[in-house]
This record gives structure tokens, sequence and C-alpha cells, in this order.
């Protein structure tokens, strides 16, 4: 399962339909079925997991060494 | 004095004709005499109150107009003067053909256009991908205008942990270009930033016409990160707009392009997810039904207690499976394992373990009635660990 928390997001969101998709389809057995469920659920959580990483921060860029400065907009100044 | 023929004389002038006061200029004019000949060329006067000149614009050329001149129509024309040396006329050989009033601006901003788009500029194949997720949006604009506003507000909507990083530029005035420049350039330098914004509020076309600047177009096209142009209003189309890998029509809109929508992800990624446990459920509810037609059948002959624990853990699995949302993927599966066991015990391989046999000809029939072999025939009888090849002896009827 390591090699799904590399994946980028789309990705493993695409691996996921996939999974999904093709225990759909039926024709496999329990164990084969036990499998890709497992993987299923484990790429689920990655996805959420990835869609939850980004930190929420608004910065401004203020010099030309990329130094930044958390960007206040005027509404939340002018408070 | 030399004697000149009428054919090197026509050289001459046309000669003096080829240099830039001559050539590619715009005049403005009145349309008159106009004729659009069965050739496709357009042959017509421009003419003012004081003058009129020819001029010729060919099919290749005039086959972009929207509208087809008329007599009276006011015009500018672009093109260059030259000389038919067929007739001895001068004559101005029209390049492209506006309405008159439409302004320098537009007419800077068409033959720009025109520019970049024959040097391919503008290519569908220069367009880059906008990436799915991007670690961080960088947004090139005034950060204390609308836009910025606008950009943040939406894509906080959309995902409210959205990394942006707001790259201050001017968007107005004689230095916004090279201000929007230096600024594109430097969020393109930021290893975390993976998309770009670059764009203002609604403005008059000579506040959006910062955005019509070649130096600036040339930025976006070879900008190693992918560019959405966000410029003013729907109706708003800059130079910025066509070579940007992807339009937006307003900076609102750019957001929700750089953006991806938090909510209908984690609710795609949810039905998944139950689509994954409905299945599973689904081969579990089989597999009941598979107990259920073993503890009927007369053939394992075995005491119908013996299954009833069996089909009741079934039964509980199911309904933790179908209602249990929070269970974790290991117990599910061990869970599952215990299942697949017990449902293995059922089946014929379990029984050979137990010390029963079973019997088949040489062709691999199970062998049920003594009457199906003779005596002396060679029979297989398939032990839980290999497979004897005996003789029979005798057989009789017990």
């Amino acid at each position: 399962m390591k090699e799904y928390q590399e994946l980028k997001f789309e990705e493993a969101l695409a691996k996921l339909e996939q999974v999904v998709r093709q225990l759909e389809s039926g024709e496999l057995t329990l164990d084969e079925s036990l499998k890709l469920f497992e993987s299923g659920i484990v790429l689920a959580r990655i996805c959420s997991q990835k869609l939850d990483e980004a930190e929420g921060k608004i910065q401004l860029l203020i010099g030309e060494e990329g130094e930044r400065s958390a960007f206040q907009s005027e509404e939340e100044a002018s408070l | 004095m030399q004697v000149l023929q009428v054919r090197e004389l026509t050289q001459q002038i046309k000669a003096a004709l080829d240099n830039p006061t001559f050539q590619n200029i715009a005049v403005e004019g009145e349309i008159s005499n106009f004729k659009h000949h069965s050739s496709g060329h357009m042959y017509f006067s421009l003419k003012d109150e004081y003058s009129r000149i020819r001029a010729v614009m060919f099919r290749s050329r005039n086959q972009r107009l929207t509208v087809v001149p008329k007599d009276g129509d006011m015009v500018v024309a672009v093109g260059s003067v030259g000389v038919y040396e067929y007739s001895g006329d001068y004559q101005l050989y029209v390049e492209q053909l506006y309405p008159q009033g439409m302004g320098l601006l537009s007419l800077a901003f068409e033959q720009l256009k025109k520019k970049l788009e024959e040097e391919g500029l503008f290519d569908q194949q220069h367009k880059r991908q906008i990436p799915f997720m991007p670690r961080c949006v960088a947004v090139v604009t005034s950060p204390t205008g609308a836009a910025v506003r606008d950009i943040i507000s939406v894509a906080r909507r959309r995902h409210p942990g959205v990394n942006l990083l707001i790259v201050p530029a001017l968007v107005q005035g004689q230095e916004a270009p090279a201000s929007l420049v230096r600024a594109l350039n430097l969020a393109a330098s930021q290893p975390d930033v993976d998309v770009i914004i670059i764009g203002r509020g609604g403005g008059s076309f000579e506040d959006l016409a910062v955005f019509n600047d070649e130096a600036l177009a040339r930025a976006i096209f070879s900008c190693p990160k992918p560019v959405i142009s966000a410029v003013g209003h729907e109706t708003d189309i800059t130079i910025a707009d066509f070579v940007a890998d992807l339009r937006a029509p307003t900076p609102s809109a750019a957001a929700e392009m750089a953006v991806p929508n938090y909510m209908e992800l984690i609710e795609h990624i949810g039905s998944l997810e139950l689509r994954l446990r409905r299945i599973v459920v689904d081969k579990v509810r089989h597999g009941r039904r598979y107990a259920d037609q073993l503890s009927n059948s007369a053939a394992l002959a075995r005491p119908i207690d013996r299954l009833r624990p069996l089909k009741m853990r079934v039964d509980e699995l199911w309904e933790r499976l179908s209602f249990s949302a929070g269970q974790t993927v290991e117990r599910s599966r061990r869970d599952l394992e215990v299942l697949a066991a017990k449902l293995d015990a059922l089946s014929p391989l379990t029984t050979l373990a137990r010390g029963y046999a079973i019997c088949t000809d040489s062709s691999g029939r199970v062998l049920t009635d003594y009457t199906e072999v003779n005596q002396g025939a060679e029979v297989a009888v398939q032990l839980k660990r290999g497979v004897l090849t005996c003789s029979v002896l005798k057989g009789e009827d017990k």
C-alpha cells in the first residue's frame, strides 16, 4: 500500500475508480475481491488525506528573492 | 541626359516607394467605386474631401473580413503603397481593413493579434494542462483590487485548504505591462507554485489594454508553469487571453478553474467507498445463500445444528457491513476471512480431511454405485493427501 502514498491526488482517485469498476464487474474470487476491497479502502483514505493536506495559507510575495508575508485583504485589515 | 525605358522608370518609382513612409501604413478614408471581382479580389478607392487613392485587397487578405465593405463606409486601411506596372498606377495594397473610429488601440490589438497568431503563439498544441490539485496558486494582480478579493473568496469557498500566493503587480498605466511581466516571472520561479492566475477586474478598454502588450504575451507564452488569464468581464478579450493556457471570463471564474471543489470531491470519494462496501456486502450475502444451499443439501448430511452458528455469524457480518460505516479495513478483512474459512469448512476438501475419500474411474467420473465399475477395473481414490490408484477386486451391494 506504500506505493499509493506516492500517487498524486488525481492518480489515486483514478485508481480508486478503477478498483470500484473492477470489483463491480464481478468475476472475481472472494480472495481477489477482498484484496481489491482493501486497496480500495486504502485509496479512499489516501484521497481524503491528500484533499486535507493543503494548509490554506494566503501569502503575499514581497521581495524579488521570494520573501513572503501573510496576506491581509483590505477588509480584514480594516476590521 | 540618359534616356530611360518606361520599364526602367517604373522600376525606379517602385524602388522609391519601397521605404517606410509608404510601407505598412494605416490610411483612413471613405470607400468608393467598390467592386468585388469574380476572382475574389476587391477593388475600390479611398477618398476624403480632397483626394483619392486606388486600393486593392486581394482575396487571400479579404477572406478574413467579417463584413464586406461597401461604398460610403468610413474605414481605416492598413497596407502598403505599390505600383501596378502595367498601367502605371500607384495604389494601396490593403492587408487589413477596419471600421473607422475603432481607434488606434484596437488597431494595435488587431495587428499584434495577427502577428502572434501567425507566429503560432496561440496554437492549441502549446496549451499546458491546468493541474488538478495545485499545491499553491499564484495570483499575479493588484493586491488591492476587486480581482484579488474575488479570487480569494471563490478559492476559499471551493477549497478552504488551498494555498494562495498573491504576487503584486501594477494593472494599469504605462508601467503595468513591465510590472506584470516581472511579477509573472517571479511567480513562475516559486517552486511550490503549480499554476498562475494573471488578471485584473473590469475597466475601460484603455485599462484592459495593458494585457495587450507584446512582451507580456511572450512572457505568458514562455512561462514554465500553466497560466490562466482573467481580465475584466466575460466580454473583454485581450491578447493575454489568447496566449494563456486557459482563458477565464472573470477573475472569479479563474479561481474556479484553478481550485478543485473540496465538497464535490469528498462526496465523490465517499460514494466510491460506499460502492466498494456494497459490493463486498453483496459477496457476503451471496456466501450466505451458498451456506443455505449447503445446509439443505442431503449429500453432506451434516447435522443442521452445526450450521446454525455459522449462519448467524454470516447474518451478523452482513448487518455490520451494511450499517457500520466506521469499521476499519482490518476488521472487515478479518471478519470476511473468518467467514471465508467457515464457508470453506463446507467444501469437499474438508470432508476429505475428515477421512472420507472420493473414488473416480479412469475417465475421472465420480463413482457412487458399485455397478459403475467392473471387476479388475482401475480406479483412483482421492484422499486428503494424494491419490491411490487401485484395482477393483470385488463389487457387491452391501
